[in-house]
């Protein structure tokens, strides 16, 4: 039943991301818009359901399976590939110390909020 | 239609992303989550594959790209994990294990993908990317 959960996250999640990346029409090879968006808003809710402390079927298809999937690290690393290859080693910079530190910063918000609201 | 394509890459993706974390690396997860630092480096491998393999063949149908690359991938890799997990390490002060997680996850999974493009691309891709 388990699996179940996390399927239904994962399609939902992809489905979400993919969308984000059709809607947003910018410069995808100076900042990749789309892929930062979802990861730094998927880290947030991300640390809100651990600070909530969601019951196990909603960690399951939200955390791992919605929010696990709408999130990507694949896309992110190989568009830091693409920037280093074309020699867009200043906007690979940005766009990497952008990803992790607003990234694990609203991750932390994220549970701090959580843990505040699960009192 | 590409919107299904995407979905049901996300829910392979996503399920074999669940049932990588069942495998035990030998180290405890509160100590160093090895399970996300592995999918993100196959998935960054994979896609980077993927991608080099585009741009020696560039008439692989683009479905292809959106199914596996966009949605299995995608899905199989995580970013807000990693983040999260970043996150628990700091507040226990396993401060090291920050170090050597993130180094891994961001150095490794830069080698990982550029490896994937070499390897798919036949070490054509320069020649490729500037025509």
């Amino acid at each position: 039943m388990t699996v179940i959960y996390v399927a239904i996250g994962g399609f939902l999640g992809a489905i979400a991301r993919y969308s984000v990346s059709r809607f947003i029409h910018l410069d995808h090879s100076r900042f990749p818009t789309p892929t930062f968006l979802v990861n730094i808003i998927g880290s947030f809710f991300l640390g809100l359901i651990i600070g909530t402390a969601l019951p196990n079927g909603m960690n399951l298809f939200l955390g791992i399976g919605f929010l696990g999937s709408f999130t990507t690290y694949s896309t992110f690393m190989v568009e830091n590939v693409k920037m280093i290859l074309e020699n867009k080693w200043k906007n690979m910079m940005i766009y990497t110390s952008l990803s992790y530190m607003i990234g694990i910063a609203f991750a932390f918000g994220g549970l701090m909020l959580g843990l505040s609201l699960g009192k | 239609m590409k919107y299904l394509a995407v979905g049901i890459g996300g829910i392979i993706g996503s399920l074999l992303r669940y049932f990588v974390s069942y495998i035990h690396f030998g180290l405890p997860n509160e100590l160093l989550p090895l399970d996300t630092l592995f999918v993100n480096l196959l998935g960054s491998y994979l896609l980077g594959l993927l991608t080099g393999l585009y741009s020696r063949f560039p008439n692989i149908p683009s479905y292809i790209q959106i199914s596996i690359g966009t949605g299995l991938i995608g899905s199989f890799t995580t970013f807000s994990t990693f983040s999260n997990e970043i996150v628990q390490l700091m507040l226990h002060h396993h401060y090291l294990q920050v170090f050597v997680y993130y180094i891994g996850s961001f150095i490794g999974g830069l080698a990982m993908s550029w490896l994937g493009i070499l390897n798919g691309s036949g070490r054509t891709w320069k020649k490729v990317n500037a025509k």
